[in-house]
């Protein structure tokens, strides 16, 4: 069978997702909603075939797998939403569109060579930067909570963290590709540890540094340990030097530590994380994380089942933000450990479908794009979820595709172009059918 | 560069294990914990959303039903009011349960196992409370608030045979429907307390009522017999004081069933100090005394009987204890005392032969299916006395009712057996009236709290006699 038709069976989950789910909430909702309601499904399943038969003619040997498990990912969230709230839920639908038409035109763009952005990586590094600090520029920087994440223009509101995430990576990948053999070779050792040559491994601190600044500047925790994390990823891929990530690893802690102890926004949210129950905190500060673990635990094993869980009135979520930075636990809630596990198994699937794009890449700007990519994806999950079950210090990014907002479906289908675009070229070469 | 991105993956598999173990740790592990939590506002309006089941007399008038306050949430009503208050209790969600609404709050509430409730989520089946059916009989607590007529008191009526509860008034009552009403009297400030349930938790000195007890042991040990000889004397020496008889009255060298008719304090202190503390103990332990009743009901509104010499402390004293004036105590002073709930227990086991049935509120519990899930099995908690000495003491009883101070509760074509009490309080002049008895079939206990003058025949045994008239008598 060929990988598009593939793709199209691999679509059939998500397209009982969707049914099924929108119309589980319509029968325990009947009295509130309309029969409207049940044409969102079909409207989301147009969508998927929308994309399929986009990817059939433009990248007709990309990996047929990825594409089904966003849809899946993005019809659970639709799903989800509409359950939470009906309207938010058109209003991600709309976002989804958009998310589909600038997958379609990077596709269209870049399926004659994606490797094009090389040549503008650093255009590409500084509009990442100009991106991260957006938020904080005055008329359309916008404050939530604390921390500087959106921008608004006009009537259009939306994160930017989420696009220069890509930037950066393809920055990281390409900047490496070129230097890496230096960076090896070069090193010299130094009392027992390794060190790059300056020369090439300068350029990669200044503008990592940047965007760290960046981030503490704008204080999005959050993405400041998915853009770290990241770079430490690609630089291990790419040396296959396990020193450098130890001391890059080092100087985290390091630079958290002295954060922490500095900045009261940060200090504040570690007080949380050791102890949300304390009885100063778990009214005020650690409201939020106290109340999803308790939702978590009101899921138990098997969960409350859809549209059961207790969410409190419309205008008085017991839940603070259950649609965006805590959907996680709402998840949990509703389906228990057992809907929990399935999800993460579907990140997981996406993960091991990005990697193995990135093994079968035929030179090292698209080993490297690919590892990237995935992995700021893996982390971005690991550090919503870690953070929703008091793993890790909570920090507000979204859970990719499922969680309300515009800015993260559309970054995330950019994401999953460039991925397609680089498994096509890859499987191409490899059945001997070059262009 | 194909091996470390094997690793990298090796690495996010391992971070997804470690955000699945957490999950389970809230899921699973310690979901009571968090569950039970004082901050995890959850339960209690998860508790909201469930209808409540039922609760009905015997002869199925509702005493709680559920209320629908909008699409999902439910609130407490009690049709009947003040008249089951305090058998039934209340649950609200601010301010909390109480009785059977809350010794029976997992099947009211319908409660269930994690994987019955994954099942029932699976099949879109909303948690439903069970319906409960009560012993209790609308006519024969309607006797009794209308007996007591607006006094306090406590009365309490049991089936002989099972220890069934038939009735369970005290007063004064409160409206149940008005506790959670946010303008309504706190009830913990109102005037006489009527959150107490006294008819388990009342401290009354049960005075004459408690020579039952007396004549069980007495009797049962074998060292009495209705015909033995005892001495009333007037003004006798009864642990060094001079004990008086009701009116002063020098009743000489009587038998035991005319001291029981009569009343004889002097007679029956004496017969008390002659069979001792240990002995004493025994029968008042046998009784149910000095344990708290093994009704269906919360502990925390329950009382246990007994001597109690701090008076206002709530310590008790065993009668084999010497600071223990053991000749009064028979005769139901001496800082004895006693709840309606354990002298009608008293009465319903010299009724039922000398064996003690466990009294219980709860007839059935039914499911939203109507089928019976669970229901009441009579049991015996223990043989207090011989069969032949019940029967004799019952005699006795008879009699106080047919020619004694109990004549007022005596009745048409049933044989009643009673006995009276009128302890005396220590304010001047007020009076604790009491009257315990039995039909064949039912068991009364009545008092009345701190009356001026009048006895436990004039003013309790008419309430008895209307309760076993409610009752179908």
């Amino acid at each position: 069978m060929s990988a598009r038709n593939r793709e199209l069976l691999a679509l059939i989950p998500a397209s009982l997702l969707v049914s099924f789910g929108f119309a589980a909430i319509f029968i325990e909702r009947a009295a509130e909603l309309s029969n409207v309601s049940l044409s969102y499904g079909a409207m989301f399943l147009a969508l998927c075939l929308t994309g399929h038969v986009v990817l059939r003619f433009l990248l007709p040997h990309a990996d047929p797998y990825l594409f089904p498990l966003a849809a899946v990912l993005v019809c659970f969230g639709l799903v989800v939403i509409y359950r939470l709230n009906p309207d938010k839920a058109l209003i991600q639908a709309r976002w989804f569109v958009i998310a589909l038409a600038l997958f379609t035109a990077t596709i269209f763009f870049l399926r004659q060579d994606f490797r094009v952005l090389e040549r503008y990586r650093y255009t590409i590094a500084v509009a990442g930067l100009l991106l991260l600090a957006a938020p904080r520029l005055p008329f359309i920087g916008q404050q939530v909570n604390g921390a500087y994440l959106g921008v608004k223009v006009g009537p259009i509101s939306f994160q930017p963290a989420e696009f220069s995430k890509i930037a950066i990576v393809i920055f990281l990948a390409a900047y490496l590709r070129d230097n890496r053999q230096v960076l090896v070779q070069g090193a010299k050792r130094f009392l027992g540890l390794t060190i790059p040559p300056l020369k090439q491994f300068g350029p990669l601190l200044v503008i990592w540094g940047l965007a760290m600044l960046m981030l503490i500047f704008i204080r999005d925790l959050g993405s400041s340990l998915m853009f770290f994390g990241g770079f430490l990823a690609l630089l291990y891929v790419a040396t296959n030097r396990f020193s450098f990530v130890v001391a890059g690893m080092t100087a985290f802690f390091a630079g958290s530590w002295l954060i922490a102890t500095n900045v009261s926004h940060v200090r504040e949210r570690l007080t949380i994380w050791r102890d949300p129950f304390a009885p100063d905190v778990v009214q005020g500060a650690g409201y939020q994380l106290a109340q999803s673990l308790f939702a978590q635990a009101d899921g138990g094993l098997f969960g409350k089942g859809f549209a059961q869980a207790l969410l409190g009135t419309p205008k008085q979520s017991i839940l603070p933000t259950p649609d965006t930075d805590f959907i996680y636990a709402v998840i949990v809630n509703e389906l228990g450990l057992v809907g929990a596990c399935a999800l993460l198994l579907v990140y997981l699937l996406f993960v091991e479908r990005g990697l193995r794009i990135a093994m079968l890449g035929q030179d090292s700007f698209s080993k490297l794009l690919a590892t990237g990519l995935t992995a700021v994806f893996a982390l971005q999950v690991f550090v919503i979820v870690g953070g929703v079950i008091k793993l890790i210090p909570l920090t507000g990014v979204t859970l990719p595709f499922v969680s309300y907002g515009g800015s993260s479906i559309v970054a995330n289908f950019v994401l999953l172009a460039l991925l397609l675009l680089v498994s096509d070229r890859a499987r191409r070469t490899a059945v001997g059918m070059t262009p | 560069m194909n091996p470390p991105i094997v690793r990298l993956f090796a690495l996010v598999i391992v971070l997804f294990a470690l955000l699945v173990a957490y999950t389970s740790r809230w899921t699973v592990f310690e979901a009571q914990a968090l569950r039970n939590h004082t901050a995890n506002s959850r339960t209690l309006l998860e508790e909201e959303r469930v209808r409540r089941g039922r609760i009905t007399t015997s002869d199925g008038q509702v005493l709680a039903g559920s209320k629908k306050l909008d699409r999902k949430r439910f609130k407490r009503r009690y049709p009947t009011g003040a008249l089951f208050a305090h058998p039934i209790g209340y649950s609200f969600l601010v301010r909390g349960r109480s009785g059977l609404e809350r010794y029976y709050n997992e099947p009211l509430s319908g409660q269930r196992t994690e994987l019955v409730s994954a099942v029932d989520s699976i099949l879109g089946e909303r948690r439903v409370g069970n319906d409960m059916q009560t012993t209790l009989s609308t006519a024969a607590q309607q006797a009794a608030v209308q007996g007591l007529g607006g006094r306090r008191g406590a009365v309490v009526a049991m089936d002989v045979s099972t220890g069934a509860i038939r009735a369970m008034v005290s007063a004064p009552s409160y409206d149940p429907n008005a506790v959670d009403d946010p303008a309504g009297a706190n009830l913990d400030q109102a005037p006489g307390s009527p959150q107490i349930n006294r008819a388990t938790q009342g401290r009354y000195p049960p005075g004459s009522t408690f020579k039952v007890v007396t004549a069980a042991a007495a009797l049962d040990s074998g060292r009495y017999t209705p015909t033995s000889m005892v001495d009333g004397e007037n003004g006798k020496r009864i642990s060094g004081v001079p004990l008086q008889n009701f009116g002063g009255k020098d009743w000489g060298r009587i038998d035991l069933t005319t001291a029981l008719t009569y009343s004889v304090n002097t007679a029956w202190a004496s017969v008390g100090e002659e069979l001792g503390g240990e002995t004493m103990n025994d029968y008042m332990e046998r009784f149910g005394f000095y344990a708290d009743p093994p009704l269906d009901y919360p502990d925390d509104q329950m009382l246990p009987s007994g001597v109690r010499p701090g008076g206002g402390g709530g310590r008790l004293l065993h009668p084999d204890n010497e600071e223990v004036d053991v000749g009064r105590m028979s005769i139901g002073q001496g800082r004895l005392e006693a709840s309606a709930l354990q002298l009608a227990t008293v009465a319903q086991t010299v009724a039922n032969g000398g064996v003690r049935m466990k009294p219980y509120l709860r007839e059935r519990v039914i499911d939203s299916d109507g089928r019976t899930v669970e229901k009441a099995e009579p049991e015996e908690v223990e043989r207090v006395m011989s069969e032949e000495s019940a029967g004799q003491l019952t005699q006795m009883m008879r009699n106080v009712v047919r020619e004694g101070t109990g004549t007022a509760a005596a009745m048409q074509g049933v044989q009643v057996a009673g006995k009276t009490g009128t302890a005396e309080l220590n304010q001047s002049d007020l009076n604790q009236p009491w009257f315990i008895g039995f039909t064949p079939k039912h068991a009364v206990a009545v008092t009345i709290e701190a009356v001026q003058g009048g006895t436990g025949g004039e003013m309790a045994a008419p309430i008895a006699k209307s309760v076993f008239e409610a009752l179908g008598e």
